[in-house]
């Protein structure tokens, strides 16, 4: 996995609940192509015209809180979200992201340190953010060397499978 | 250690664990509904071929109980031939009710015990002294493939409640109350617990409900010390041996607030966040189009019997719909018996089959942009129960009785203390 991960900036408010990322009408749907149409739609439903793949999700307090639908990891993962970096995170969300190798970020401090459309640069392992546009720097935290590991492994599939495997 | 500490500690096949640590845990109980056909994917991409142990798996279908469209019928056709595949017998299907009280009447959740289920109210389990968590699917596959899952061991936060409710005041209006003057995020990663005489005197009901909604200040899990209520409850239900962990005296909680509720005022959570809880009789008027009572929060029978008794009898608003989804077929059949179905019809509600209902916004009664709602669910997020222009107004199965009868909220006219 690369550990240093470069995008433009979405911001968005506090308390972005896991139906605003993936509304619960779309919750019957399987394949992961058709759960990716839907990112965000009850937060920003112009979002995914104005997203590129890589670009960075910058929210502020409790971002993924509320159902626990893997639905809503999926389809930031299936769309190519680079990061997403928030004040904190709802904890099922957080698991969830990790299982697919989605990369997280808590920093205290995010949501006043970037503006909309602002180039960030992410170091993962070292838990820096680089506001690029206006030449800041910030310290967010490092993700725990196990769930590291499971990111690296590009999810917890992945991680298993090669458990698996080393131990055969 | 922390009770809570002690269920992670045995079921890692540890002495001692602490917050912060990691371990991995034997998982007792894990349960699927039915919007995760992912957790079947991830298992088989994963390598699964036969689940750890089929006893100790679940599958309740109650978020699309029946299923309103054919994309969901083939996911749970595709749950009932996994079920059937891996000789799973615990299968609940669409005539069951909503998981968190299906695993309860049915025995399957006991003091001391680790239960993990794809829903986020697993919370709800700690009413039970059980250690109940909320997962996504990949880490529930991860359970069916290995019989377990890594937890981090969560700090624990003590809220301590005292006094009487008045009358009409409802556990709902407990846990309303705590959130607004906590926040939605007061517990993220971390455990509640709840003691005090206020909790000691309530039902398994109540109970339930202040366990429920932890996960909406952001709680992994909760935990309510059992009692001779909890035996009581449990016993009737579970032949499963267990033993009681109780918390050590020395155990140090990362935070503890008392809260005195003799004075409080049936509450109400305004749109869109749980915590914009308000006192009823500063709330302003809203006309409703819907009410509805039912889910994992607010259907079980002492929420239907709270309300009929709040209608005394008067209809509903004719401008106002009343949804009534008991939350499980057990809770239907006492409505039934004890003549609250057949009030509630002859009254103008609409009841419906148990299960998750519109709550989350799939099916069964969901809202037109503009449409209001008074619902004794546990989220008012927007666009929750269907159009983004709907408002959500969180109450108490009491609070929207009245509303259902006024086609409006309204500002308190409840009897006080006094009166009682």
């Amino acid at each position: 996995m690369n550990n240093i991960i470069k995008g433009k900036a979405h911001t968005f408010g506090k308390n972005i609940d896991t139906d605003q990322i993936y509304p619960g009408r779309y919750l019957e749907l399987v394949k992961s192509e058709d759960i990716a149409l839907h990112a965000m739609e009850g937060a920003d439903s112009e979002f995914l015209e104005n997203y590129s793949k890589g670009n960075i999700l910058v929210a502020d307090k409790n971002f993924g809180c509320g159902s626990s639908r893997e639905h809503a990891a999926i389809t930031l993962k299936t769309i190519g979200v680079g990061a997403v970096i928030s004040e904190s995170f709802g904890r099922i969300f957080y698991r969830n992201s990790i299982n697919l190798g989605l990369p997280l970020m808590v920093c205290k401090g995010i949501s006043k340190f970037v503006s909309e459309g602002d180039k960030l640069e992410i170091d993962l392992e070292k838990g820096i953010i680089k506001n690029i546009t206006n030449n800041e720097t910030i310290k967010g935290e490092k993700l725990p060397e196990f769930v590291l590991k499971m990111m690296e492994a590009g999810g917890i599939k992945k991680y298993y499978i090669n458990k698996n495997n080393t131990e055969k | 250690m922390h009770a809570l500490e002690k269920i992670l500690a045995k079921a890692s096949g540890k002495k001692y664990v602490k917050s912060g640590e990691i371990v991995n845990a034997k998982v007792d109980l894990a349960e699927v509904n039915d919007l995760y056909l992912q957790t079947i994917k991830s298992f088989y991409e994963m390598g699964g071929d036969k689940v750890y142990d089929s006893d100790k798996i679940t599958f309740i279908l109650d978020h699309y109980a029946p299923a309103p469209s054919i994309q969901s019928a083939s996911n749970q056709k595709e749950m009932r031939d996994f079920c059937h595949h891996q000789g799973i017998d615990l299968l609940f299907d669409v005539n069951s009710g909503v998981c968190h009280q299906v695993m309860v009447e049915n025995g399957l959740v006991w003091p001391g015990m680790l239960l993990v289920a794809t829903d986020s109210h697993t919370t709800t389990h700690g009413a039970f002294g059980a250690f109940g968590t909320g997962v996504g699917a990949t880490d529930l596959a991860t359970i069916m493939l290995t019989g377990e899952l890594w937890f981090k061991v969560p700090e624990v936060v003590k809220i301590e409640i005292n006094g009487k409710l008045n009358p009409g005041v409802m556990a709902k209006d407990v846990i309303l109350y705590i959130i607004r003057k906590l926040g939605t995020d007061e517990a993220v990663y971390k455990a509640v617990e709840f003691t005090g005489d206020t909790v000691k005197n309530m039902g398994i009901a109540e109970r339930m409900v202040l366990c429920n909604m932890t996960v909406e200040m952001g709680a992994k899990t909760s935990y309510i010390e059992p009692d001779q209520t909890t035996l009581e409850y449990v016993k009737e239900r579970t032949g499963k041996d267990f033993e009681i962990d109780y918390t050590d005296d020395d155990y140090k909680y990362s935070q503890e607030y008392t809260f005195d509720v003799s004075n409080l005022e049936p509450q109400i959570a305004i749109p869109h966040s749980v915590d914009n809880g308000i006192d009823i009789s500063k709330v302003k008027e809203v006309k409703v189009d819907q009410v509805f009572i039912g889910t994992c929060t607010g259907g079980r029978l002492e929420d239907i019997e709270a309300a009929v008794k709040a209608m005394k009898g008067r209809k509903v608003h004719k401008r106002t719909r009343l949804l009534i989804i008991p939350a499980s077929k057990e809770v239907m059949e006492k409505a039934i018996e004890k003549g609250y179905i057949s009030t509630l019809i002859k009254g103008g509600a609409t009841i419906s089959s148990p299960g998750c209902g519109p709550c989350l916004g799939t099916h069964q009664g969901l809202l037109a942009p503009g449409e209001v709602c008074a619902a004794t669910s546990s989220r008012n997020f927007p666009g929750r129960m269907g159009s983004t222009e709907a408002d959500i107004y969180l109450v108490s199965p009491a609070t929207a009785g009245e509303i259902a009868v006024e086609g409006k909220i309204i500002n308190s006219n409840r009897p006080s203390k006094e009166e009682n």
